[in-house]
């Protein structure tokens, strides 16, 4: 579509055929979502960090208490790795501008969201540990805690961008918004990976 | 405006009528309830600006509050623990409310335009980051008005600034003024790399866009990978002291070293990003000045980026005098040598365009030629320093404070008054007056090397910074006072600065668009700019658009003329890819930073307003988010789909 312009006779560009909004990295939302992503990365990095910085500190890792639980976190972590097939049939949906599978699409990932939230309210009761208790305490919290903001964060965004999915207006950048807050759902996933195997694998296996 | 302006700025293109549409679509709302609402990069890139010099005024006046007490031995013109708030606030406010915020001020201003468009991407959030920066700064001042000011020195080190030894609230004043400026500062590092990425001209390929913007996107990305580290720190300080972490207890299996390794993996990047827009302010101001591109553009960009690189690899060297491996130290000793080799790259470039340039000495180049005196002995200083045995001798002594600013100051501040001289004319539409410019630049620079080149030597003979003051006998006094002296001079070529700019400002004379002849496209727009910036956004079709005749190869038509609206382009060779709708003002991001000071400040007291104060931040960020039914009509409207 953008070969079609072509400048005229002196130089000028007609740029009023042009689209209006755009998907994946054309698109201003996704730098603007791509450079929150590398922030929270990099912050992410430094408490994981922060954590086997401190472990080289002490003797025995954990110090003093038993690992944290298995169970909860698990079952977290296999109901977001499963949260990524709404997430992705989501973002198709936005990209198709199918208003009616995306208004499904999105309830259902908010309801993933809320299922999160609950499950990770278990994993910090069976963490084993206080965030007083010790450094180890203080560093597992902080990596628990980082996360959990993210979850809070981006449920309350898919909270309201599926109102606005409900009550309109409804433009092609309201596609987009849900399109980036899908891609956004990918990084609070994926970022769980590694933070989910320091907290739950790390006491166990190293 | 004279007949050349016109042509250059192509504003006679408009109708008058079409000019006010595009003037109500861009501009600010009248009145203070318009001003509070504005979110034009320029007004908040002027704000931002001042803001950031009166912190550097303020900062400045508590150095010279400290260079008086230090004048004479056992002086008493403060006790130890205010001249312990003062160095700390002054290193705080320098640091994290002038040095960084100042430059990405600048670039708030100027990048838009010079890349060619007519507003930073995220506007809304530009205002925001504008206005928690400002609270930030007036909570920081505040506390040091009622006798809470941080006492604990720039670097805030634990166990010091730890539960034990730091009571009272100050370290915690200390680490919610990092919250509040890291904030601002990624936010607008965002900013700025989406507006360099996608808003450029048509046809500004990454290979043409100017050096000063090359230097702010890749501090950009420094601040993006640094600025955490710093935050992280700040926020395991906070929950130490305020819920009993043990983060930096050692006692609990806590270590104190974590915290100066989290504190110098940001620390040290930053000299660098607040070095590298001051590269890109030399750039911009030598070509000018010698009235012929900057030699070497590829050697200059990848310099910055090496620059940026290798600045990750340094934090280490702050950290000499502690218990890391001998080996670990020597491969820091040696990145801190190597770092050396893409700034003097950018050096001989320099040299280079001087050399083959016809010079045009004014106050602006005065300012820049300053960088490479004191810049040149501050860089041989860090040279000296990064030898572990000699760092060591001279660890936590004054020569330390003279390196510092040394570097700072020539490598920074310089060219940055050179670029306030450079770009006056741009912002306000008046020329700063040469005569008093030249008065300023030679009290600053003589008095500059009179305050603090005694402390190299004050250094040698063993004065350890931070100390209230000294007994007579030690062999420091001349020195002592001949630094307080200089203080003075420098003091006084800032009140000369203030003056220029007041009497300038209050002047009538009318400055035409391109008052130096430069090259890039700031100065194709009227001084000051109007709104929209540009009558119609350019086509580019040169690495330097005003000095090559086809520059300029044309104008876009078709954007509205009553919406904000902007032109999207691709990354590297800014095709076309889409056109997009901006926001209007609106009072809701300074809403949200009224909410987010309530949460920072009284989480401060009470670790459960993060919860409570929480509900504000949201409710103010959804009504944030909303659309209008007055916006979503008008992005409908103009709306075609892919």
């Amino acid at each position: 579509m953008n070969d079609s312009i072509e400048a005229a006779a002196d130089g000028s560009l007609d740029v009023s055929k042009l689209r209006s909004y755009a998907y994946g990295h054309s698109s201003m939302m996704w730098w603007g979502t791509a450079g929150v992503m590398a922030i929270e990365g990099t912050v992410f990095a430094l408490a994981v960090m922060t954590y086997f910085y401190l472990r080289t500190r002490v003797p025995q890792w954990p110090p003093g208490v038993a690992s944290p639980v298995l169970l909860w976190g698990s079952v977290n972590t296999l109901v977001m790795l499963a949260s990524a097939l709404p997430n992705h049939w989501t973002k198709r949906a936005a990209e198709r501008e199918d208003l009616g599978q995306v208004r499904i699409g999105i309830v259902v990932c908010l309801a993933f969201a809320v299922v999160f939230l609950v499950l990770r309210i278990y994993e910090f009761k069976y963490l084993n540990v206080n965030w007083d208790t010790n450094a180890y305490g203080s560093a597992v919290w902080m990596l628990l805690g980082l996360h959990t903001v993210h979850l809070l964060t981006d449920a309350m965004d898919t909270a309201v961008l599926a109102v606005l999915m409900f009550t309109g207006p409804i433009g092609g950048r309201r596609f987009v918004d849900v399109s980036e807050n899908s891609m956004y759902w990918y990084f609070v996933i994926l970022s769980w990976i590694p933070i989910y195997a320091v907290i739950y694998l790390v006491p166990r296996a190293l | 405006m004279s007949a050349g302006s016109d042509a250059l700025t192509g504003i006679s293109a408009l109708s008058p009528d079409q000019q006010a549409r595009l003037e109500r679509a861009w501009g600010d709302e009248p009145g203070f309830y318009g001003w509070l609402k504005s979110v034009n990069h320029k007004t908040i890139g002027r704000r931002f600006i001042v803001t950031a010099m009166c912190f550097f005024a303020a900062a400045g006046i508590l150095a010279a509050i400290m260079r008086l007490q230090l004048a004479r031995p056992a002086n008493t013109v403060v006790g130890p623990d205010l001249y312990n708030q003062l160095f700390t606030v002054h290193g705080t406010t320098m640091m994290f409310l002038f040095a960084v915020p100042v430059m990405q001020a600048m670039a708030v201003y100027f990048v838009p335009i010079m890349v060619g468009t007519r507003n930073i991407a995220f506007a809304r959030m530009n205002a925001f980051a504008y206005w928690i920066y400002l609270f930030g700064g007036l909570m920081l001042f505040g506390a040091l008005m009622v006798n809470a000011g941080p006492d604990a020195g720039w670097f805030s080190y634990v166990p010091l600034a730890g539960p034990e030894y730091s009571a009272g609230k100050r370290s915690d004043f200390w680490a919610q003024l990092i919250t509040f400026t890291e904030v601002s500062g990624l936010l607008v590092s965002i900013e700025i790399i989406t507006t360099v990425f996608k808003l450029r001209a048509p046809g500004m390929t990454l290979n043409r866009i100017p050096l000063f913007v090359w230097a702010m996107l890749v501090t950009a990305f420094m601040i993006m990978f640094a600025m955490p580290s710093v935050m992280f720190a700040s926020t395991a300080l906070i929950t130490d002291r305020l819920v009993g972490t043990h983060f930096y207890n050692p006692a609990e299996g806590g270590d104190a070293i974590l915290w100066q390794h989290l504190f110098w993996f940001f620390g040290h990047p930053e000299v660098y990003f607040i070095f590298i827009p001051a590269l890109g302010m030399m750039s911009s101001v030598i070509s000018t000045f010698a009235r012929r591109p900057v030699f070497g553009y590829p050697v200059m960009v990848l310099s910055l980026v090496a620059t940026a690189f290798l600045s990750f690899g340094l934090w280490v060297h702050h950290m000499f005098a502690t218990q890391i491996p001998e080996l670990g130290k020597s491969f820091f000793t040696a990145a801190s040598m190597i770092i050396a080799i893409p700034t003097a790259l950018q050096i001989f470039c320099w040299i280079a365009t001087l050399w083959l340039g016809r010079l045009n000495l004014r106050t602006p180049l005065l300012f820049v030629l300053a960088f490479f005196v004191i810049l040149l002995i501050g860089g041989m200083t860090g040279l000296m320093l990064a030898s572990v045995p000699l760092d060591l001798q001279i660890h936590d002594t004054y020569f330390v404070v003279a390196h510092l600013h040394y570097v700072l100051i020539g490598g920074a501040v310089f060219p940055l008054f050179g670029a306030i001289y450079y770009w006056f004319p741009k912002i306000t539409g008046r020329m700063l007056s040469e005569h008093l410019g030249r008065w300023n630049f030679w009290l600053f620079f003589i008095g500059f090397n009179v305050a603090f080149f005694p402390m190299h030597v004050l250094g040698l003979k063993g004065m350890p910074r931070r100390v209230y003051t000294y007994p007579a006998d030690m062999g420091w006094n001349e020195l002592n006072l001949v630094a307080t002296i200089g203080a003075a001079m420098i003091a006084v070529s800032m009140v000369l600065f203030v003056v220029n700019v007041v009497i300038s400002y209050r002047s009538r004379a009318a400055t035409p668009a391109n008052p130096w002849g430069a090259s890039t496209l700031e100065w194709a727009t009227d001084s000051p700019p109007r709104p929209y910036n540009f009558a119609r956004i350019p086509v580019i079709g040169g690495r330097e658009p005003l000095w090559e005749a086809s520059g300029i190869k044309g104008h876009v038509h078709g954007l509205s003329y009553d919406t904000p609206e902007l032109l999207i382009t691709t990354v590297q060779d800014a095709a076309l890819d889409h056109r997009m709708a901006f926001p209007r003002p609106t009072i809701w991001p300074l809403l949200t930073a009224i909410a987010v000071t309530v949460l920072f400040i009284s989480s401060i007291f009470t670790p459960w307003a993060v919860v409570w104060a929480s509900i504000p931040v949201t409710i103010a960020l959804i009504a944030w988010f909303w659309p209008t039914r007055r916006e979503a009509a008008e992005i409908l409207a103009l709306e075609r789909k892919p």
